[in-house]
């Protein structure tokens, strides 16, 4: 791998690291996981001139209780998400989602904040964090703000966090026994999703009581599938009205042709993986 | 062939593991790129950023000036060293026409990704960073990269030529004299029987070898020693000599480890020309290494071509004729072998059927695209694709089991040796024998009735059943056959055998590996053969300067031609030991027998191992009178004929209706290569060649959009498979010695590839041909599957009495 040449810092603390993204320098890009940028690098399709390193905080990994809602790093990876008891307990669409990154070696790299600031739209985390309602807890010189999801994803690649700032820890508002999947839909396994849907539902008494649906890939953004998450709920998980409801999740996207599919597939898809993905979740 | 059976020793046949595994998995490897020489300077190469252009302009001042650069060089400034063109070794008809094919681009660019400039620095990263500051102008012309619109010559990529058609080759079994008339057979078979045509699409598929191509070049010798990670060192060689002027003997070529090539590396490439060029100029080693973007975008690709094909049968499922009209892309350029490629397959399409009657057509055409060569089956995956789905497809027509169809039409086993109607002598081989077993391990007739139960219940996920019968022609080649074929170079192999004074034997050969395992599989020859210990056993291969003499590696040549030229060596060693054994032995030499490496004197104890001869000849004190003092000795095998393994490849998939994803769930390969010296290496063969096969059925497509650009040009869009996206393999073996060479081996390195392609897509149609449905195009993405049954099901709606059931 040769790069164009670049400066490097690898901070110790949030505030260090901060106070690199104000220094001046011409680009800056802040390195996670390093699994979307190390290869952007390789090809000089980006050629920052200075690249701070997020590696060396410990306070931007692990997972905590925060009393209604879970705590999640920015940098803790993809393969800890996935084994992570609180978020077993708690947010568990978000270890289905995980799980489904990649490879190994990607997911052992490869971070939850660093996906959602990356904000790929096939990426398959920022769909699972919108289903969830999750609140972006943004850091920048003038202090802390939160970002609800729903407006975090800005455009292709594009979110909330400005020039200056760093996406920290991302708050999970607690699912618990909310039943979880994500189904997502490639050609080999370490292909970005074509589509993916990832679903969250709360039984109550045989009926849907509530439900959270996004999908991945489908926009420049993770899109909420608002019209199947309100029919679905008060219905029975059966296929008839999973089915009914999952018609809807295609509704006003705009999703991407290539060679992988073109945009009516991608919708046909996902009707089909909506469907999946609610009765895979109703268990 | 009972000989063969009885020749069977303890190590012809064993299961070894490799005996070169150690220092490859322990990272004790010798790549080219991880060459270091005192003072070595490092390239990167500047590449044209469009698919068609006039270079109108090149300005190379401010890469000049960047820091640590020793030299810039433009296609102008090294013309006259790097030659007019690179080689083309296979000019298919006497009419070919073809551009020069210079390493550097001079004048023209004709595909995105040509070399236009050069920069050496003191380290890589300067070389790259100041390839960036070169600044080249292009006077942009048409692109033309689809290859039906090429052939069309509405523009012509290279006018002096005033066409994109390189030549018109025509095989016709009439012609010939061995077959009828096809086109008298289909207007019978339109008659009275039935004709099937079909269009296939050979996608572009990229070789993918894991070990990017480097080249290293130190011209501070009195010979200039150049490292290549290359399939072909003495190929490369030579012609490196004849382009450059530079004296043979001055030039020496080692190939070190090389990891992978599937054909990919069988080339002289712009890169080993350039680099040995910039070397001499500077008088400094140089080195240069691909990233992994510009092999995708700057070495060969393969396949790619369109298959129009018409199969003629009677009502009884007997196939009459079968015509085939290849167009074939060539790409901008042509490279080594690159014409020749579909000429492979033209006596591949018959396969293992008796037909009377057989026509070949091959336009070759050029177009605004990295040039295209070989590729694992190189010619045979195309041809055997075409007959085993049009097999199918005429079993659908007609409405008979496709298996009884295939045996109605093979050569049966007595019927062998066989000579088919494209000429070819077959001179072995079981189809029965191998069919049956196939079908028993994958419990055909209980997927059959899963299949049929699945229709009836309309369930969501269908199942179908891919069959591939094929054969091959491999084992590369009688030199005479080469000849006629107008092919720039023999096919013999060279070996040569080192008695050591301490009874360890080296084994110098011609060919070289790059994955394959022919370390282990030749000790054991040796090992059999020769009554010495494999671990005595060294190989010795890939540097000119050690092993003078060879054609290299490809073709599924390895153990039928270089491994035949082993055991001829071995026999001459024996031969020449009798004469110093008898002696030795006090005996007649007549009277010995040579069994286990040991010369005994019959119907007593007495005997001499040849280790004890070795050190004999080495000390020389007591030989026989007029006896050189060396057991050593060299052969040079031409195989008077090709080798043709076969087997039957069947595949269950489980297509998604709803998804139109495939899901492969069972996967039987029983193949035929007659005797199997190492069972280990031949399942590792076919394993990594039912991955291509199979990927090339569902993953891999190399795509150009309307500008010439590589949109596939990385491995995020190129799509391979890993191990999670490919199933089990269940493989076996039945064993029909080739009678055409004394160990009774056919080649195995690229059966796999070749069986696997149609026996996936036959699955696929077969899943869904209730539906409507008669192909999907490869790759056989899940929307192309979904896109399929969704227009059968709009036809069939279309249709007033329902049509398809």
């Amino acid at each position: 791998m040769i790069p164009a040449a670049f400066d490097y810092q690898a901070p110790d603390t949030v505030a260090d690291a901060l106070a690199a993204l104000s220094s001046g320098a011409d680009e800056v890009k802040v390195l996670a996981g390093g699994q979307s940028l190390i290869p952007v690098l390789r090809l000089r399709m980006a050629a920052p001139s200075l690249i701070v390193d997020l590696g060396r905080i410990p306070e931007l990994s692990g997972v905590s209780d925060d009393g209604d809602a879970i705590m999640i790093g920015a940098m803790t990876t993809h393969d800890q998400v996935t084994h992570d008891p609180l978020i077993a307990e708690h947010a568990a669409l978000l270890a289905r989602a995980a799980e489904t990154v990649a490879d190994p070696q990607v997911r052992h790299l490869g971070t939850f904040g660093g996906s959602l600031a990356h904000a790929d739209p096939a990426g398959d985390m920022p769909a699972a964090a919108l289903a969830l309602n999750a609140e972006m807890m943004i850091t920048g010189s003038q202090g802390e703000r939160t970002v609800a999801a729903k407006d975090f994803f800005v455009g292709l690649f594009e979110t909330a966090v400005g020039e200056d700032e760093i996406l920290t820890s991302i708050r999970v508002p607690k699912h618990t026994g909310w039943g979880s999947h994500y189904e997502k839909f490639n050609r080999v396994a370490q292909q970005w999703s074509i589509v993916g849907v990832a679903a969250t539902l709360r039984l109550d008494g045989g009926t849907i009581a509530e439900a959270g649906i996004a999908l991945t890939n489908m926009g420049l953004t993770p899109i909420r599938a608002s019209a199947v998450e309100q029919a679905l709920v008060g219905r029975p998980p059966n296929e008839d009205a999973v089915r009914q409801a999952a018609e809807q999740a295609a509704a006003g996207t705009h999703p991407p042709s290539d060679a992988n599919g073109d945009a009516d597939y991608r919708r046909h898809l996902a009707a089909v993986l909506t469907r999946r993905a609610v009765l895979a979740a109703a268990g | 062939m009972t000989t063969t059976a009885d020749r069977r020793s303890a190590e012809i046949g064993a299961p070894r593991t490799r005996k070169e595994d150690r220092h490859l998995l322990t990272g004790r490897t010798r790549w080219t790129a991880n060459i270091t020489l005192p003072g070595m300077l490092h390239l990167a190469m500047v590449r044209s950023t469009v698919a068609h252009a006039r270079i109108t302009g090149i300005d190379t001042s401010a890469a000049k000036r960047a820091p640590g650069v020793a030299g810039v060089f433009t296609g102008t400034e090294i013309a006259d060293a790097q030659g007019a063109s690179l080689p083309c070794v296979w000019p298919v008809t006497p009419d070919q026409v073809a551009p020069p094919h210079p390493a550097m681009a001079v004048e023209t660019v004709n595909f995105l990704g040509e070399i236009v400039a050069c920069v050496a620095a003191r380290s890589a990263t300067e070389a790259r960073d100041a390839a960036e500051l070169v600044d080249v102008e292009y006077g942009e012309l048409p692109v033309v990269t689809d290859l039906a619109v090429a052939a069309a010559d509405q523009e012509v990529i290279h006018p002096d030529l005033g066409t994109n058609r390189s030549a018109h080759w025509v095989f016709d079994s009439a012609a010939a004299g061995t077959g009828g008339d096809v086109d008298s057979a289909i207007s019978a078979a339109r008659e009275s029987g039935v004709v099937v045509e079909r269009t296939y699409r050979q996608q572009r598929v990229i070789p993918a070898f894991m070990e990017p191509r480097s080249v290293a070049v130190d011209p501070t010798g009195e010979q200039t020693t150049v490292w290549s990670s290359t399939q072909i060192p003495h190929i490369l060689k030579l012609i490196l000599a004849m382009t450059t002027g530079l004296p043979e003997s001055k030039l020496r070529v080692v190939a070190p480890d090389v990891g992978g090539g599937f054909g990919g590396k069988l080339e002289v490439t712009p890169e080993e020309m350039i680099t040995l060029v910039v070397a001499g100029r500077l008088g400094k080693p140089c080195a240069y290494a691909e990233t992994r973007s510009e092999s995708l975008m700057g070495a060969h690709h393969g396949r790619d071509q369109i298959q129009k094909l018409t199969l003629a049968a009677t009502r009884d499922g007997t196939v009459t004729a079968f015509k085939v009209e290849l167009t074939a892309n060539m790409g901008a350029y042509l490279g080594l072998t690159t014409p020749g490629i579909p000429i492979l397959g033209a006596f591949m399409y018959n396969a293992i059927y008796k037909f009377p009657a057989y026509r070949f057509t091959c336009d070759n055409v050029f177009t605004n695209t990295v040039w295209t060569d070989a590729y694992r089956g190189a010619g045979r995956p195309e041809a055997t694709f075409a007959i085993e789905r049009m097999m199918d497809e005429l079993a659908a027509e007609l409405d008979l089991e496709p298996l009884a169809l295939r045996e109605k039409n093979w050569i049966r086993h007595e019927e062998f040796p066989f000579t088919t109607v494209a000429g070819m002598e077959y001179d072995s081989g079981n189809y029965e024998a191998a069919t049956a077993k196939a079908r028993d391990l994958f419990g055909y007739d209980d997927l059959r009735a899963e299949q049929a139960k699945r229709r009836a219940d309309g369930d969501p996920v269908q199942l179908g059943i891919g069959i591939s019968t094929y054969t091959e022609m491999c084992g590369l080649a009688p030199s005479r056959v080469l000849g006629a074929l107008s092919f720039g170079s023999g096919g013999w192999e060279h070996a040569s055998i080192r008695m050591l004074p301490t009874g360890k034997v080296e084994v110098v050969a011609g060919v070289s590996p790059h994955g394959q395992g022919h370390e282990t599989s030749w000790s054991q020859i040796v090992a059999d053969r020769l009554g010495v210990p494999f671990e005595d056993v060294e190989i010795l291969h890939g540097d000119t300067g050690v092993s003078a003499r060879g054609l290299d590696t490809y073709g599924s040549r390895t153990l039928v031609v270089g491994g035949i030229a082993v055991v001829k060596a071995i026999d001459k060693v024996i031969e020449k030991a009798r004469p110093i054994a008898a002696h030795l032995l006090e005996a007649d030499p007549d009277d010995l027998e040579f069994a286990n490496g040991t010369f005994t004197v019959k119907g007593t104890g007495k005997g001499k191992h040849i280790s004890e001869l070795a050190l004999a000849v080495f000390l020389a004190h007591d030989l026989p009178d007029g006896v050189e003092a060396s057991l050593d000795a060299e052969a040079t095998f031409d195989p008077a004929n090709f080798s043709f393994p076969h087997g039957t490849h069947l595949c269950a998939v489980e297509v998604d209706t709803e998804t139109g994803r495939t899901t492969i769930r069972r996967y039987v390969a029983v193949d035929d290569c007659g005797v199997v010296v190492n069972p280990m290496l031949v399942d590792g063969q076919v394993h990594g060649g039912l991955a291509q096969g199979i990927s090339q059925a569902l993953f891999e497509e190399a795509l150009y959009d309307e500008n010439g650009t590589l949109v596939t040009g990385s491995f995020v869009d190129y799509l391979l498979p890993s191990a999670a996206d490919l199933p089990s393999y269940l493989t076996d073996r039945t064993e029909t010695p080739a009678t055409s060479n004394p160990l009774g081996v056919k080649g195995v390195g690229e059966a796999g590839t070749i069986a696997a392609t149609p026996c996936v897509v036959n699955a696929i149609v077969d899943a869904v041909r209730h539906l409507g449905v008669d192909d999907v195009p490869m790759p056989c993405t899940p929307q192309r599957v979904w896109a399929a049954i969704d227009q059968a099901r709009e036809r069939s709606a279309a249709r007033p009495s329902g049509g398809a059931q």
